[in-house]
């Protein structure tokens, strides 16, 4: 399958201004290398489809913006001509054609032979695994099998790159789970440059070989999924991803003194105000073990693998810790809290 | 059984309705084949009005179908293209044209002849030509082809549609063909029939509009159940069914939408 010619992506000075005065994206500078996959992730109205739609020519940037496709300005080249592919939230499959001839549309307008249209199409009926579906009419299909249709069209034509905006948006969360992992297979088998959009920081952790945190028409951070995650550079990136605790003090002589306790932490810089870490660089500790902070649990949730404990520590926020210790815990009750100082985030 | 009884209380209330709409029709027909309608059907059965209606209005009939198609294909040519940037363009300027396209139905017809015969009546070339009464028929139609044709495109995400085609390679030309207008095919089925009939069976502006050159069916039925027997009358509206009929089944057929066989590989080496 390693058919197509990947490609890559740049955006030079891109901004968008809507014709109403929305002012959609400030100026944007991105690169994206041929082969990968890159996933836009934000809230909604950040921009994400704006970004895209520049980069697959349904949109202008504002004068001065540029697209570069293997470094090549593309920027006047209007959408027909850019050879990418492209998977929209509502499918847009075509009503009036079967499965089939929606997968064969961009083989026909290229003027391929009807016998090779035929092969192509069977290929990937076969890859997405909806050769049953051939002769059914869009309307006849759920909506996992419109999201494989609308792949399958998308990649028959063999873009340089595919684009793909919140495809499974649409769908019930068992079924997004099931094609999230097909979509990740397919991406890295077919070694295409592939731009995913979604609000789903789950979604993004999965697919992305880098992410870009989007806020406001701004790029927020750049990076692979681990960084992201383990160093996030604003407020904004360690909320929106993942579950962050927050501990307010001061730092003494290595120590950081909060109201839950003294946190013995040799690295601390001297002006840390604020501290945060995720749930699972703290735990509750054992009986007798020694304890750095304390703390009263407000809930607990019991999930099966593990429990998820809110403990009040006299802070704003309760801290989120995660325990897989075989016990019960109980409303009220008092626990001693340790944390791993190498997941200190201080920003 | 309530319900049965229910049931059969619609059922003989539908049957009746449908007998008073049906019923006048076939006495019309009737009267057409009798040898003397005030006599009854004793009198015989013929061909005789008929043939008669034939050799004296046929060529009503086919000036009527004429300009009933002519004016298809202008409403066409017109009014897809018109409710397509209707349908693409949603601002005041788009909005304010939709509801001007009503104006030519809500003006009476006589109204409508009477601007065009005061405005292009001394062109007498024209004036005497089919094409005069052609000119008021698509004044008169248009407005239903880019009604019905539009309500379609609204109903559909026509934009999102587009942007997949030409994420594909099309270009707009290949999109219109190939996505518009097979996608409004609904649209332009129900606002071709609505023209073709209204354009046929038009008689307030077409009988101002016409001249003794270019006589249309049904002004040249008014002339006939006034001027002659009522069998010729009856007559001449079943040859006008006869003839109408064939033409909007087959309008109806063109129109049926036809999804292309994929067969697989696997199964041509049969
Ligand atoms: N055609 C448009 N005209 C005016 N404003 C628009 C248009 N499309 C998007 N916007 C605005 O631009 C901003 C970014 O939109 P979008 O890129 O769609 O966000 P996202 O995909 O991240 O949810 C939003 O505030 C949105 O309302
Ligand atoms: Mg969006």
């Amino acid at each position: 399958m390693s058919d197509i010619n990947p490609m890559s992506i740049a955006l030079k000075n891109c901004a968008k201004t809507f014709a109403d005065g929305t002012k959609a994206l400030e100026p944007l500078d991105l690169a994206i290398n041929a082969g990968e996959t890159v996933v836009f992730l934000g809230p909604s109205g950040c921009g994400k489809t704006t970004t895209l739609r520049i980069i697959a020519g349904l949109e202008e940037p504002d004068a001065g913006g540029s697209v570069l496709f293997d470094g090549q300005d593309v920027t006047q080249i209007p959408i027909e001509q850019r050879n990418v592919g492209m998977v929209f939230q509502s499918y847009a499959l075509f009503p009036n054609m079967s499965v089939a001839e929606n997968i064969g549309y961009g083989l026909k307008i290229r003027r391929m032979p009807a016998a090779q249209v035929r092969t192509r199409v069977g290929e990937m009926l076969a890859m997405m695994q909806i050769e049953k579906l051939a002769n059914r009419r869009i309307d006849q299909l759920s909506g996992g099998q419109r999201q494989r249709v609308a792949l399958a069209r998308a990649i028959a034509v063999r873009p340089r790159a595919l684009l793909l905006d919140e495809p499974l948006t649409a769908l019930d969360a068992k079924l997004r789970d099931t094609l999230r992992l097909e979509i990740d297979t397919l991406l890295r088998s077919l070694k295409i440059t592939a731009i995913y959009v979604t609000h789903d920081q789950a979604e993004a952790m999965a697919l992305g070989d880098r992410i870009v945190v989007m806020e406001h028409g701004r790029v927020a951070q750049i990076g692979a999924p681990r960084d992201i995650y383990q160093k996030p550079a604003s407020r904004f990136v360690a909320d929106f991803i993942g579950t962050m605790n927050r501990l307010n003090g001061a730092v003494r002589n290595g120590v950081f003194t909060c109201r839950a306790g003294d946190l013995p932490w040799p690295a601390a810089p001297a002006d840390a105000s604020e501290i945060l870490f995720r749930p699972e660089d703290i735990r509750v500790t054992e009986d007798g073990e020694p304890s750095t902070l304390r703390g009263r649990i407000a809930s607990a949730f019991f999930l099966g693998d593990r429990t998820r404990l809110f403990v009040e520590v006299g802070e704003r926020q309760p801290l989120v810790v995660e325990s897989t210790a075989r016990r019960d815990f109980s409303h009220g009750e008092q626990v001693g809290l340790a944390i791993d100082p190498r997941g200190i985030v201080i920003l | 059984m309530r319900t049965k009884w229910l049931f059969n209380l619609q059922l003989g209330f539908t049957l009746l309705v449908c007998a008073f709409l049906i019923v006048p029709v076939i006495l019309s027909i009737m009267a057409g084949l009798t040898v003397n309608y005030l006599v009854g059907i004793e009198s015989g059965l013929t061909l005789r009005w008929v043939m008669e209606v034939w050799n004296g209005y046929r060529n009503t009939i086919f000036l009527s179908i004429g300009i009933s198609l002519a004016c298809l294909v202008v409403t066409l040519l017109i009014g897809i293209p018109t409710a397509y940037v209707l349908a693409r363009r949603q601002n005041a300027l788009a909005r304010a044209i939709e509801e001007l396209l009503v104006m030519p139905v809500a003006v009476p017809g006589l109204a409508t002849a009477l601007a065009l015969i005061v405005t292009y009546g001394s062109l007498s070339g024209f004036r005497t030509s089919w094409t005069f009464i052609l000119v008021g028929h698509v004044l008169f139609t248009l407005p239903f082809m880019v009604r019905s044709v539009l309500a379609v495109l609204m109903a559909i995400d026509l934009n999102t549609l587009e942007e997949g085609a030409s994420s594909l390679g099309a270009g707009w030309w290949r999109r219109f063909r190939d996505i518009v207008l097979p996608n409004c095919r609904a649209g332009i089925l129900a606002g071709s029939l609505m023209v073709v009939t209204l354009s046929m069976g038009e008689f307030n502006m077409t009988w101002l509009l016409h001249t003794p050159f270019t006589k249309t069916l049904p002004v040249g039925l008014a002339d006939a159940y006034a001027s002659l027997r009522l069998e010729v009358g009856s007559a001449y509206t079943l040859v006008f069914f006869l003839m109408i009929m064939p033409l909007l089944l087959a309008l109806q057929a063109f129109a049926q939408p036809r999804l292309k066989k994929y067969v697989p590989e696997d199964d041509t080496h049969e």
